[in-house]
């Protein structure tokens, strides 16, 4: 037998899909395996700590940051369907022990081999076509910290026609949901007054459906637009590129 | 006072001497202030002389400046009395001892009363020459004193002011380089306005207006 | 530094219900966005300039102490006087001194944050002088009895018609029948009214854009021309500027002028970038008598060294204002600081102290726009995510949220027990959501549910659902 030179990859699941959406991590694993990938899933992931790190709590960051970090020790990549949950690994972990060289080294190297998903699809893999197949149309809603802090903004859109679907662009796709992790709770007028700004230009599109690439927003949206009563389905843009729909959208029909 | 001025700067030093000791900074200030470095210039202003005068004409326009390019100082006086009697202006206007507006053949204009001097605020048409021009953004550079007072640059509803195309330059960098010097130092005069289009204001519901404190109109005369 | 920062909750109320508001605010996204794109994408070395005019401030204040210094002796060598303020207290003292020295019966000003920030207006009328605001939009809200709501646009929270009745009440010298309905209109009554008050004015008052090292000027950068009305016309020109605004040279001052404006109101050049220096010459036949400078500290030097240090980059153009989603739902007024958006979220903590201000780092959602269009590259999130730092670290945050983040942080740090809580919860949690897979309303989640419904958990989580599928590929093997 020869030697399995497929690159190993560590799924970090997020804690909204592991806890709400389990299809997501499912098709997840399906993406990176169509792509070549050996994946695995640790078992010693809980969150990767921005509800602590954003409230101003470091120390318990600091312990999540090192339970990641030992958790995925022995893998090639580390791979999270969330743009917000990658850039804390890649970005802000590192900003977090900047005062630890000995630590700060470590988390250079896991932010090294850690990727947004989709990103992780097209720009390390080279993958241009994904299982799934769609033919309805889709509006995509470009996640703060995917667009801003990992430069994700083509990649799901390439892949994503690539499987048939016509995109409809909203007007403001890059304008933040509202979600914000906890503000949506603790400011959740504010929230409210941006995610209604939002659920109007995607009804505006007329999309059937509504993709993003992080959970937390996507939850945000799926409940406004079920509160209005809107009909257009939400899902992860994973489920669509895997093709696993048969599960309910977000937030129900 | 003095305690105040003793207390801010012991403050700064005290949080900044612990990054740097204070005889590097020293010498990093002085090469600073006596080398100017220069940064990063755009390269839409670096142009041949004739093709810069053209860009300086249509960013000028942009900004809702008009701009007319005449050959000779002794045109000015019949392009200033066509724009009064266009704009049914009366035949007045007011201006300062600028020696290339003086020298000019305003006798052209019969009927025009020129005032010479600052303005009180009661003249609708004032003329100035501009110490240069900057192409990158329409811009002009006004310098204040006796030849081309400040208030004309403000005070007057229609402001025309005339440019000598030689002195249009590429970019604020180079517009600096008109000004007097001594010693290499740049002397500064009282006042440099740089004026970019007719007096503008957004302050109601974002709407643009002209003409909010200023002058209304901005005509620009290139000459040369 | 009068705040409301504290009662951010129900400004936030107020501000949601606020029609005249919420129409308003729906000018800041059209009236900025578009325009700093074009501007910036018409300048191919924009970002290059932005990396540079980070470097110049950053350059500037690792030297603060001796680019003062240096500012300090030009002003003088041009005939102009230099005061120092530690607290806003002194900048109106000195201010109120300089009036009382000239006899000054009202004053005109040009816009200006810091004689906002050290409340100047509310000091001159105590002592009997009138201010004059001369910028419209200032003008408008003085008129109104109000703060600015915007850096730069400081009446943007009001439509024409507010804007005409207030017109009405205060310049009762207009007909019944004058039509006021158009903004061209407004301006020209304000144009007029103000004319003349810049002649009677007894001392002018501006702020400073830059104070430039190398020759002792002052910058102000404006639209209108009344700051220059103010400080070439008052018989004294008093300019009160914090010590960040110093820049070493005329050559760095350009390149910050060139993100400056591209990154306000989208134009390449504002109208009117002036350089003042000192006060009027022997031959000049005009311009102010006296030419004073009141530079203010207030709290500013204690940001040096300090992880807030980079705030002192910010050259208040407000595009982080201007593209804030938090802001365009609130507007400013419900900040409550006269610096609203991230940059006030960044600064208004500085100034007045977090326990007073905590509030605002706190109403973001990091979603990280600020910091996308700042000119000076400031990371604006990053350091609204230090001031929570400093707020747990003082356990300033309401208790809920300490004991709910602290239960959260414990199972968070023990895979093994979170594994066996949320096995138990989301199944359950899930039951809830029945078959329309959502839930409309749920005891201590109310946060979310009042608003939107809760996404129903699909049943077992991600975990469970591995677990199996690995132990069904162990029995197959």
């Amino acid at each position: 037998m020869s030697e399995n030179t497929n690159p190993k990859v560590g799924l970090f699941v997020t804690c909204l899909v592991d806890l709400f959406r389990p299809n997501v991590g499912f098709s997840a694993v399906e993406l990176l395996e169509a792509a070549g990938c050996d994946v695995d899933v640790p078992r010693a992931q809980t969150c990767c700590g921005q509800p602590a790190y954003n409230s101003g709590d470091k120390a318990d960051t600091k312990e999540i940051a090192k339970q990641v970090l030992d958790a995925f020790a022995d893998y090639d990549f580390v791979v999270a369907p969330s743009g917000s949950c990658a850039a804390m690994i890649k970005k802000h972990y590192p900003e977090v022990f900047e005062d630890e060289p000995e630590m700060l080294a470590k988390f250079k190297a896991l932010s090294d081999k850690t990727y947004e998903l989709i990103s992780f699809l097209t720009d390390v893999m080279f993958i241009t076509q994904t299982p799934g197949e769609f033919k309805g149309s889709v509006t995509y809603h470009d996640s703060c910290s995917g667009l801003r802090e990992l430069g994700v903004k083509e990649q799901p859109r390439k892949l994503l026609k690539n499987t048939g679907v016509e995109i409809r662009e909203m007007n403001d796709s890059e304008v933040c949901c509202g979600f914000g992790g906890t503000f949506c709770v603790k400011y959740s007028d504010i929230s409210n007054a941006m995610v209604s700004k939002k659920t109007q230009n995607i009804d505006d599109t007329g999309a059937d459906m509504l993709v993003a690439g992080d959970m937390g927003c996507l939850m945000n949206m799926a409940g406004k637009l079920k509160r209005q009563g809107s009909k257009t389905e939400v899902r992860h843009v994973a489920e669509v590129l895997a093709g696993k729909l048969d599960t309910k959208p977000i937030s129900g029909n | 006072m003095s305690d105040i001025r003793h207390s801010v700067l012991a403050d700064i030093r005290g949080a900044l001497s612990k990054k740097a000791p204070d005889e590097e900074r020293a010498k990093a200030v002085a090469e600073r202030l006596g080398g100017r470095p220069t940064g990063i210039i755009p390269k839409r202003g670096q142009l041949k002389q004739n093709e810069r005068v053209e860009l300086f004409a249509e960013m000028a326009q942009k900004v809702h400046s008009s701009v007319t390019r005449v050959s000779d100082y002794d045109e000015i006086p019949g392009c200033i009395g066509n724009y009064l009697r266009e704009h049914n202006l009366p035949a007045e206007l007011i201006m300062g001892a600028d020696r290339r507006l003086s020298k000019a053949d305003w006798s052209l204009e019969k009927n025009l009363t020129i005032k010479k001097g600052p303005s009180d605020g009661n003249d609708l048409v004032g003329v100035s020459h501009a110490k240069a021009g900057i192409a990158e953004t329409g811009t002009l550079l006004m310098a204040s004193g006796s030849e081309n007072p400040t208030t004309i640059n403000f005070l007057a509803d229609h402001h025309v002011v005339v440019i000598a195309a030689k002195d249009i330059k590429g970019d604020m960098e180079s517009a600096w380089g008109s000004l007097n010097k001594k010693d290499g130092n740049v002397v500064m005069p009282r006042a440099v306005n740089f004026i970019t289009g007719p007096s503008r204001s957004g302050d109601i519901e974002q709407k643009l207006l002209l003409g909010a404190h200023g002058p209304r109109a901005l005509k620009i005369i290139i000459v040369g | 530094m009068e705040l409301t920062s504290h009662n951010l909750k129900s400004n936030v109320k107020d501000a949601l219900g606020n029609e005249q508001l919420q129409k308003a605010l729906s000018n800041v996204p059209k009236g900025f966005i578009d325009k700093r794109a074009k501007a910036a994408a018409a300048l191919d070395e924009f970002e290059e300039l932005r990396d540079k005019g980070r470097e110049i401030k950053d350059h500037t204040l690792a030297n603060l102490d001796l680019y003062l210094e240096a500012y300090e002796q030009k002003v003088i060598e041009n005939g102009g006087h230099v005061h120092w303020a530690k607290t806003a207290d002194d900048a109106r003292r000195i201010a109120l001194e300089i009036c009382q020295k000239h006899n000054a019966k009202t004053v005109t000003k040009g816009k200006s944050m810091i004689t906002e920030e050290v409340e100047l207006n509310e000091h001159l009328l105590e002592n009997g002088i009138e201010p004059v605001e001369t910028d419209l939009g200032e003008y408008i809200i003085q008129l109104r009895n109000e703060k600015p709501s915007h850096i730069i646009a400081p009446a943007i929270h009001l439509n024409q018609g507010q804007i005409e009745e207030d017109f009405r009440r205060v310049h009762t010298h207009l007909e019944e029948d004058r039509d006021m309905s158009e903004p061209e209109t407004l301006l020209a009554e304000a144009r007029e009214v103000l004319r003349k008050r810049y002649f009677e004015a007894d001392v002018g008052f501006t702020g400073a854009n830059f104070l430039v090292a190398e020759t002792g000027s002052s910058v102000i950068v404006t639209n209108e021309g009344n700051g220059d009305l103010t400080q070439t016309l008052g018989k004294v020109h008093v300019v009160m500027a914090s010590i960040e605004k110093v820049v070493p040279t005329l050559a760095d001052c350009s390149q910050i002028l060139r993100i400056l404006a591209r990154s306000a109101t989208g134009q390449d050049m504002s109208v009117y970038t002036t350089f003042s220096t000192g006060p009027k010459r022997e031959k000049d036949p005009d311009g102010p008598k006296e030419y004073h400078v009141i530079l203010l500290d207030n709290g500013r030097s204690d940001m040096l060294g300090t992880e807030f240090e980079e705030m002192l980059r910010c050259i208040r153009c407000g595009a982080c204002i201007n593209h804030c989603p938090v802001y365009h739902s609130i507007g400013g007024h419900a900040y409550g600081s006269i610096y609203p958006g991230p940059m006030g979220s960044v600064l208004t903590p500085s100034l007045a102290g977090v326990e007073k201000a905590g509030t605002l780092p706190n109403a973001s959602t990091f979603c990280g726009r600020c910091e996308s269009v700042c000119p000076m590259r400031i990371p604006l999130p990053k350091m609204m995510r230090h001031w929570r730092e400093k707020e747990f670290e003082q356990h300033l945050q309401p208790k809920a949220a300490r004991y709910g983040l602290a239960i959260w942080a414990y199972f968070a740090k023990r895979p093994k027990l979170y594994r066996a809580l949320v096995s138990f919860a989301m199944p359950a949690l899930s039951v809830l959501g029945g078959t329309r897979k959502r839930i409309s309303s749920l005891p201590l989640a109310s946060g979310w549910t009042k608003h939107r419904e809760l996404p129903a958990p699909e049943g077992r989580t991600f975990m469970q659902a591995w677990d199996q599928r690995e132990a069904l590929k162990q029995e197959a093997n």
